[in-house]
């Protein structure tokens, strides 16, 4: 076949595959394996038995109420923001769109340690907190809170350029057509997004339940209260259970093969209306 | 009927008595108030300053949802997760359970503007399956659906191809008349806008330069904008005073008085021809003949610096290039300077 000017030669074409697969399964898939491998070395009777741990059981708990909070919250949030950034027109919009990538370029450990000075005993509302006996750092709220933070871009940001490219003019045929604005926003808006929301929603979710920095500094770790899975799991590895470790580990990298399926299967399922998103 | 956005004054102190059951165009060069004011009618953006009435109720104040208006967008902004039929029972669907109809009410309806806009079959399909036109015709059931006091189409044929405009163009007329809608359609095409409607009012820089038949837009133009955007006219800066008008060297006598001083005259093709009445013709030398189909068309200058014009000439005429004619003002359109932009 006659080969154009862009095309490049055979060697040149397969050593950029080769390199490009060889880089994934070395930092990628050998060390996911070797997640599983460890978990598994003394056989499946001892990586059950790592569940059997209060202490564990109390970490999965949490972590799965930090993410029925911080989710629920964030799809809300993110629903709010996106719509006032792409269907209005007003004073600090792009203030707002930065603020939203807030999260995303400042460390995690930071997002942690506003909350510390914020609400910390020795913080700018620890005082008033202490009166009122409310306690936020080293406590579940604490971990709520830091988990909102982290996780708030992965919402907005999936449904912000969709709604941007779509318009108004969907909600505006609704509205001509006698529809009230709520009823618009059930029939048109959410059907409109529901592709980049789910999408959005997944992501959010995986990062709410692996979430470590923020998390490490507001929670204090006491064990069996303040301990989500990654952190259960740096105290189970510091302890040299490797087993425990790891198994705990496994369940995490579960929940990202979860994640990455579900996400491919959408992709695969609404390419069209998540195409939208990826073009930005 | 005014509406501003911040600064700048979109539609200006706009005029516009709508009869009941006519087709009227809006027609207008882009940016020049024609769309804003559809939005307007349809309450999609509120005046600054004026009111809307729809017979002898006031509009002004009322919401979108509660105008009963049909709009048909440019880009049809149809319901891309509902069938055609789900798009096209959108607007009844949503009603408040005392006014829906029962749904078999509603299926029927749907059914019979699918007919009214031979569409029929194709109840099942999204609106990605379907063509531009085809897009275009559900959006029309759509907002016929509501049963609209006036129908508002907003650039109806603007996203389509040149054929399909056509074939739509007759198709809607022929829906207008068979339903009896009040209808307004925002248009920049000219040809659209004369051909389908039966008033046209023109807009420019948001104000309403004439409102009329097209014939009377066409024979007799208020403004020298009106003359200049609808057919195709070649702008010549002559002199006038009374019945005479001076164009380069040459003076004319024209049929009835004019304006005086320096003014522009709009000169179409068949304003002019060959005469030989010497006292109201001037001559003009011809810069090329071309032959096109019953006709033999001239291109004249009537003096050295002046835009050329043209002239039709009997199929065999046997007039060349550099041959002198002596034409005639047949129409005389003339505009003072002080008006022209």
């Amino acid at each position: 076949m006659h080969e154009t000017a862009l095309s490049e030669s055979r060697t040149v074409r397969w050593g950029l595959i080769v390199i490009a697969l060889g880089f994934l399964a070395l930092f990628l898939v050998l060390p996911l394996i070797a997640v599983f491998a460890e978990a598994l070395r003394r056989g499946v009777g001892v990586f059950v038995a790592a569940f059997a741990d209060a202490d564990t059981w109390a970490a999965i708990e949490l972590t799965l109420l930090v993410a029925a909070i911080a989710v629920p919250l964030n799809l809300v949030f993110g629903l709010c923001a996106a719509w006032a950034v792409a269907k209005f027109a007003f004073p600090g919009r792009s203030l707002l769109i930065t603020l939203i990538d807030l999260p995303f370029s400042i460390s995690p450990v930071v997002s942690g340690l506003v909350y510390v000075l914020l609400f910390g005993a020795k913080g700018l509302l620890g005082p008033w907190l202490e009166d009122w006996d409310f306690k936020i750092v080293f406590a579940v709220p604490g971990i709520v809170l830091a988990t909102i933070f982290v996780t708030f871009p992965f919402i907005a940001r999936e449904l912000i350029p969709l709604m941007q490219e779509q318009g108004t003019a969907d909600e505006e045929a609704a509205l001509t057509l006698g529809a009230s604005g709520f009823r618009t926003f059930l029939t048109v808006t959410l059907p409109n997004v529901r592709w980049a929301l789910l999408y959005g929603v997944l992501l959010c979710n995986a990062r709410a339940m692996g979430e470590f920095g923020a998390v490490s500094v507001v929670s204090g770790h006491i064990r069996g209260l303040t301990n989500t899975m990654p952190l259960q799991v740096e105290i189970l590895y510091n302890e040299y259970n490797f087993v425990a470790a790891f198994a705990v580990s496994s369940l995490l990298a579960g929940l990202a093969f979860v994640t990455l399926g579900a996400k491919s299967f959408l992709e695969w399922r609404h390419g069209d209306a998540l195409a939208a998103i990826r073009r930005h | 009927m005014s509406k501003s956005f911040g600064q700048t004054a979109a539609v200006h102190e706009l005029d516009l008595a709508v009869r009941p059951g006519e087709l009227l165009a809006l027609l207008g060069p882009s940016g020049s108030g024609k769309t804003t004011f559809l939005r307007l009618v349809a309450g999609l953006e509120a005046p600054t300053e004026g009111r809307l009435l729809f017979g002898n109720t006031d509009a002004t104040r009322l919401a979108v949802r509660d105008r009963r208006v049909g709009f048909v967008f440019q880009h049809y902004a149809l319901f891309r997760h509902l069938t055609v039929a789900q798009n096209i029972a959108y607007g009844l669907n949503v009603r408040p359970a005392r006014s829906r109809p029962a749904k078999a009410e509603i299926r029927r309806r749907v059914a019979d503007l699918l007919d009214l806009v031979q569409l029929v079959g194709l109840d099942g399909r999204y609106p990605a399956q379907l063509s531009g036109g085809q897009r275009q015709r559900v959006a029309l059931a759509r907002a016929l659906a509501v049963e609209p006091r006036v129908l508002l189409l907003d650039e109806p044929f603007g996203a389509l191809d040149a054929k399909v405009r056509r074939d739509l163009r007759r198709w809607l007329r022929d829906i207008h008349d068979r339903t009896g809608h009040t209808t307004l359609f925002v248009t920049h095409d000219q040809e659209e806008a004369l051909e389908l409607a039966d008033r046209v009012a023109i807009f420019n820089r948001g104000r309403i330069e004439q409102v009329g038949t097209p014939d009377e837009v066409l024979d007799r133009p208020a403004t020298a904008f009106v003359a200049s955007f609808v057919g195709e006219a070649v702008r010549l800066p002559v002199d006038a005073a009374g019945y005479w008008v001076r164009i380069g060297p040459h003076a004319v006598r024209t049929p009835g008085e004019n304006v005086s001083g320096p003014a522009e005259l709009f000169v179409r093709r068949g304003d002019l021809v060959v005469s030989d009445d010497r006292r109201h013709s001037i001559p003009a030398r011809v810069l090329a003949v071309r032959r096109t189909g019953g006709t033999r068309r001239a291109e004249l200058a009537l003096a050295d610096d002046l835009p050329s014009v043209e002239v039709d000439l009997p199929a065999d005429s046997v007039v060349g290039k550099g041959d002198v004619l002596s034409v005639m003002l047949a129409t005389v359109r003339l505009f003072s300077s002080r008006s022209v932009s």
